[in-house]
């Protein structure tokens, strides 16, 4: 492991990695002000970008500074003016706002940028313990149990991901693994699902879907409702002035930060939860901690209601990379999208990822550190000049944001049709979400479509058919598990609200 | 019938189309040799339309009640139901923009189509001030085709079809 980390910092102390750190947190922050675009959008634009470097381990560092960037320029959206770009800083805004309200911007932002920094740090120092660990673990899965381990990843995404809808969330896992069946496929050889279209033949580009499914719906929306970009309470200040905070407010959020660098760690590793939820418990889970006037104080620029949910969700985010890294399996939108740029550059991440390619596991990790220290170092006082960018009119960043999202889906194939199949997906996904339809679940069905596939049909052919799901116990629980967590969401509100009739009734 | 519902209708339809070529025309071409192994190209499919139904049966009818949320939705949150008091026909003219762009995109080359795209573009959401669009999106499209075809080293013509470049 020591040797790994050797080769690692190696490998991120490079000239040209340390420089991709930097421009992926500075585009991040940049773009992730931005109301309406979230990191997945983000990412999915610098997809292409990426894999035109490339040097996987590049690669994947400027994507991974991107999405840091991008959590906290979203924090900055949320601080200074009440307008989340992301839904991992909605509480950021709970308490941030009210500060910036009060004079305290400056202050406001050093918080989310410290608390950021040590939900990151205390993250990746997790990740460098548990995913190494778990890698070994998997080491001795065979193509059943990873079969099965997807279904599980599957079933939990369709189950924490919607609005408590399950059956929602699940029919845009199957469409989504419905949309990665067409093409010619690595294990047969022959076009599926074409209809004769040569466009088709090597199936659907997973940046045009990741665009289409993200970055236009958003944009679309901000055209339709122009109230959703702007601020939703007047006289949100702007100016940033200091950006020091006291001693005893430092005090106080240390433990806030130890008790919640943890606990979003850990919820960042179940597949499906993230930083959203990581970020909504923290700031509840603090607020019942606090007594008297402390709680009193949340709500109105608290300094524990806002390091609450920031580092929570940083540390969140790096705990999403662990399921990613060692079982090859992403646990939410983003790391899905990581995932298929991975596969663009020919890595396959997995618990051999460790021991084949070293320097880029060990390379993305300590990037985690370097990348938390460039966001409070340099990012945090360039904020007074890139929050300028909040400034600028719709009118010129609607049609830029409609264009780069083009240019992605273009410059990763090259090929002009892949623009109309954007839009006509893009228009899909916009009435996916006026119904109400998660899209994070479609998105990681299409990534995870082809080799749970692959999977399921070598376990088929090694047992000589189903018979794997019986003579694999691990395989038979991992499924019993999957259908226990797509089951139970339902059970319960159907147990609660069979308990309501009975109260209602007894009355 | 609420959107969520058609939606669940249309995809039951569309399990039933990809179903039907699963189970009965996708084997037809199958040689003779793979016929013999457990899985085959059509086994998946197979599997997926018959989830796929199920679930969106399950959508169609509603057999998962779902509490409303309380209250009237945020200003901000979007909604189908208040579509009339949206700007739809920019939203509409702005993807009738983008099949243009992505027709014109080859013919017309990358510099010319893509300024006129911004441009219109903000031209559509109401901006009148040309003597700044137009510099504005000239300068933004030479950097990002300098930077694509220069250091990406993406072929981008920046020229139309007619000059040879």
């Amino acid at each position: 492991m020591l040797e790994g980390i050797f080769i690692g910092l190696e490998a991120a102390f490079s000239v040209k990695n340390i420089l991709m750190v930097v421009a992926g947190c500075l585009i991040g922050t940049f773009i992730g002000m931005l109301p309406g675009l979230g990191p997945m959008s983000i990412i999915a634009i610098m997809i292409p970008v990426a894999i035109t470097l490339g040097d996987p381990a590049a690669a994947l560092i400027l994507l991974a500074g991107v999405y840091y960037g991008a959590i906290f320029g979203g924090s900055t959206s949320s601080i200074l003016l009440n307008a989340p770009g992301v839904a991992g800083t909605v509480a950021t805004s709970f308490d941030g706002y009210p500060m910036a309200r009060k004079g305290q911007a400056g202050k406001a932002l050093t918080i989310a940028a410290v608390a950021s920094f040590a939900g990151g740090t205390i993250g990746a120092i997790l990740l460098m313990i548990f995913a190494p660990a778990l890698s070994s673990v998997a080491l001795l899965f065979h193509s059943a149990e990873y079969f099965a381990l997807m279904v599980v990843g599957l079933s939990a995404i369709a189950a924490f991901a919607g609005t408590g809808q399950v059956a929602k969330a699940l029919m845009m896992t199957i469409l989504g693994l419905i949309l990665a069946t067409v093409g010619e496929g690595a294990l047969f050889n022959m076009p599926r699902f074409t209809m004769g279209m040569m466009d088709l033949q090597s199936g659907i580009s997973f940046i045009t879907l990741a665009m289409a499914m993200f970055a236009l719906p958003e944009a679309l929306f901000l055209v339709l409702n122009p109230a959703r970009g702007a601020s939703n309470a007047e006289g949100g200040s702007n100016k940033i002035t200091n950006l020091r905070f006291s001693r005893a407010e430092g005090r106080a959020m240390l433990p806030v930060i130890g008790r919640q660098s943890v606990q979003g760690f850990f919820i960042g590793v179940l597949p499906g939860a993230g930083a959203t939820i990581a970020s909504f418990l923290g700031y509840a889970v603090e607020r019942n901690l606090a007594k008297g006037e402390e709680q009193a104080e949340f709500g109105k620029g608290s300094v524990k209601g806002l390091a609450a949910p920031e580092t929570a969700n940083n540390a969140a985010c790096t705990g999403s990379f662990v399921p990613l890294l060692t079982l090859g399996i992403p646990g939410s939108g983003t790391t899905a999208i990581l995932l298929g740029a991975l596969i663009a550059l020919n890595v396959t991440p997995g618990p051999r990822l460790m021991t084949d390619t070293p320097e880029i596991f060990w390379a993305v990790i300590i990037s985690m550190f370097i990348g938390n220290l460039v966001l409070l170092v340099l990012n945090l006082p360039l904020i007074p000049y890139i929050a300028k960018i909040l400034s600028i009119p719709r009118n010129y960043l609607i049609p830029f944001i409609l264009f780069f999202t083009l240019m992605g889906a273009y410059i990763g194939q090259n090929n002009a049709t892949e623009l109309l199949m954007l839009v006509g997906l893009g228009i899909m996904a916009t009435i996916f979400r006026f119904a109400d339809y998660p899209l994070a679940p479609l998105l990681i069905g299409f990534i995870l479509g082809t080799m749970l596939e692959d999977n399921f049909a070598r376990s088929m052919q090694l047992y000589r058919g189903l018979d794997f799901i019986l003579q694999r116990p691990m395989t038979l629980g991992l499924l019993i598990l999957a259908a226990f967590l797509v089951l139970l969401p339902s059970y319960r509100a159907r147990r609660a609200r069979k308990r309501a009739e009975g109260v209602a009734d007894g009355d | 019938m609420a959107l969520d519902r058609w939606i669940a209708l249309i995809f039951v339809t569309f399990c039933c189309v990809y179903g039907y070529a699963a189970f009965f025309t996708m084997d037809q071409l199958l040689p003779p040799f793979m016929q013999r192994n457990p899985v085959w190209p059509s086994t998946f499919p197979k599997v997926l339309s018959v989830l796929g139904l199920i679930v969106g049966l399950i959508v169609l009818f509603g057999v998962e009640k779902v509490d409303d949320p309380d209250g009237e939705p945020d200003a901000t949150e979007i909604n189908y139901r208040r579509l009339d008091e949206y700007k739809t026909g920019q939203a509409a003219m702005l993807l009738g923009l983008m099949v243009l762009y992505a027709l014109m995109l080859r013919p017309a080359g990358f510099l010319i189509s893509t300024t006129v795209f911004l441009v219109a573009g903000s031209a559509i959401l109401g901006e009148r001030k040309f003597h700044i669009m137009i510099p504005v999106a000239m300068l933004a499209t030479g950097f990002v085709w300098y930077l694509v075809q220069e250091v990406l080293g993406i072929f981008l013509r920046p020229f139309p079809f007619f000059m040879g470049m």
